[in-house]
């Protein structure tokens, strides 16, 4: 589960305290003290997908950029359409190298003259000099320390967000805004990790703890920690930095081709276009996958994936117990010409072998809100 | 009968010459959810220190080790079949397996249970 950076002394979330009064069992995290559960992670799961779950998200990096043509200077770094990325709208993003492999992922929002842009927790400091070091000087990237950022995510989400910031609900699945919440400015955008409906609350680090506590007070809503973060997100088939994406891998391998909008590949002008471009013409040297595993022993990350002759055509990179499902998943990659849903693989894990099958991803539907246009 | 823990807690039960071991209440406490146990089959032979049992939770998967020596007498199948039951009753139902003892001489050094509910409020 993500990149500890258990280098030096850990750094407190704003809601440190918050989080040891509500129970939590704090661990190394992206270099942060996090919460990986409070009551457990099986009962914080099922909780996030029939009810609202509470997850504190503020190791991640939030990001201002500004300055003339911001939208075509991030093209250079990024693949996708951001030039006809409308006002208040979210997309999901890539941050590339020159090589054509994944620096990061990331959430990027059109405010106005400027983009609000939502990268990983492991990752941020190396995002932020690489982006200053290859965007134009007069491009500003702003590292928006004092915000707390917090994700309201499961079906009852929006009704409990709707008593505190009313108008929340009209806002559509990768869509956000500005709300006076608790008589405090917070930016909202209607997106989360889980594959669930919901949203992600940035708010004053100074404010988080009230807000927290106004949602958990609504019955509906419950503190969920980073474990249950990780199995709902597999379930939901979305990928790990770190784990599942990487310096190794392209969008195109990571079958997150939708990320790159039919203006770009048309056009290019994005780190790596041309090894991008004709992996999607000809195909990439490895395919993501979803993979069902038979039994009950969960077959996890590192667990090598083989052919019926037994040659290694690829690796598990996530992989755990199903909470949802009741039983092993896992995601990974897999030689294309095997990476159809139902081949028959064997996994290999500590010198066992278990039956799997590719499997299509999510494991479990989204639930996303979009409206009807 | 005689209760004993090891520092990688585990807890033996003795009675005779047979002996039940289990993982502590602390053990369970900390793994979380357990969602996989694999235990051993009766008839194999174990010595102290060998692994013996899988306890795999969410987060983690975890080798039990034999804290004595002997041949195994069972393999509890009730954890196989519901590895929750190690988290509802750790140190009763959710026992990993039974053997016949060795040698007892192996029994010297482990702690009795006062002293590991002491030494497990110092971690």
């Amino acid at each position: 589960m993500g990149t500890d950076s258990s280098d030096g002394p850990l750094e407190a979330l704003p809601l440190d305290s918050w989080h040891r009064a509500q129970g939590a069992r704090m661990v190394p995290f992206a270099g942060y003290d996090m919460p990986v559960q409070y009551e457990g992670i099986i009962a914080e799961h099922v909780w996030t997908r029939t009810n609202a779950g509470l997850f504190d998200v503020s190791h991640m990096g939030q990001l201002t950029m500004a300055g003339p043509n911001v939208d075509r200077a991030l093209e250079t770094l990024l693949p996708g359409d951001l030039i006809n990325l409308a006002d208040m709208k979210l997309r999901y993003s890539l941050l590339l190298a020159q090589d054509g492999t994944i620096i990061d992922d990331l959430m990027a929002t059109r405010r106005g003259d400027s983009f609000y842009v939502v990268v990983n927790g492991a990752t941020k400091q190396g995002d932020i000099e690489d982006m200053r070091a290859r965007l134009p000087r007069d491009v500003i990237v702003d590292h928006m320390r004092e915000q707390a950022l917090l994700a309201l995510q499961g079906p009852r989400a929006a009704e409990a967000l709707e008593n505190l910031a009313p108008g929340v609900s009209n806002l559509s699945f990768m869509e956000g805004g500005a709300f006076q919440v608790l008589g405090r400015p917070m930016w909202i955008s209607r997106s989360g990790y889980t594959g669930e409906d919901g949203f992600e609350i940035s708010v004053a680090a100074n404010a988080a703890a009230e807000l927290a506590d106004a949602l958990i007070a609504d019955e509906t809503v419950k503190p969920i920690g980073l474990g249950a973060r990780d199995s709902l997100r597999l379930e939901a088939g979305l990928p790990l930095y770190g784990h599942d994406i990487d310096r190794t891998t392209t969008p195109v391998m990571a079958g997150l081709t939708f990320a790159i909008q039919k203006r770009r590949r048309a056009e290019g002008g994005f780190p790596g276009d041309l090894r991008i471009l004709a992996e999607i013409e000809n195909g990439p040297p490895l395919r993501r996958v979803g993979f069902d595993v038979d039994g009950r022993q969960p077959v996890r990350e590192g667990a090598r994936v083989l052919d019926d002759e037994g040659n290694e055509v690829g690796r598990v990179t996530s992989g755990g117990f199903s909470p949802s499902l009741q039983r092993p998943i896992a995601m990974g990659y897999a030689a294309p010409h095997l990476a159809e849903p139902g081949t028959a693989l064997k996994l290999e894990q500590r010198g066992k072998l278990f039956d799997g099958r590719v499997a299509a991803m999510p494991f479990v539907p989204h639930r996303y809100h979009r409206k009807g246009a | 009968m005689s209760l004993y823990f090891t520092r990688e807690h585990e807890w033996i039960r003795v009675e005779g010459d047979t002996a039940t071991v289990g993982i502590s209440d602390h053990a369970q406490q900390a793994l979380g959810d357990i969602v996989f146990a694999e235990v051993p089959e009766a008839g194999r032979s174990l010595a102290k220190g060998q692994e013996a049992a899988v306890v795999e939770s969410v987060k983690a998967a975890s080798d039990v080790y034999a804290p004595v020596g002997g041949e195994v007498v069972e393999g509890n199948a009730a954890i196989a079949d519901d590895p929750a039951l190690i988290n509802r009753d750790p140190e009763g139902d959710g026992w990993f397996f039974k053997l016949t003892l060795a040698d007892t001489s192996e029994l010297d050094g482990l702690m009795d249970e006062a002293s590991y509910r002491d030494w497990v409020k110092t971690l």
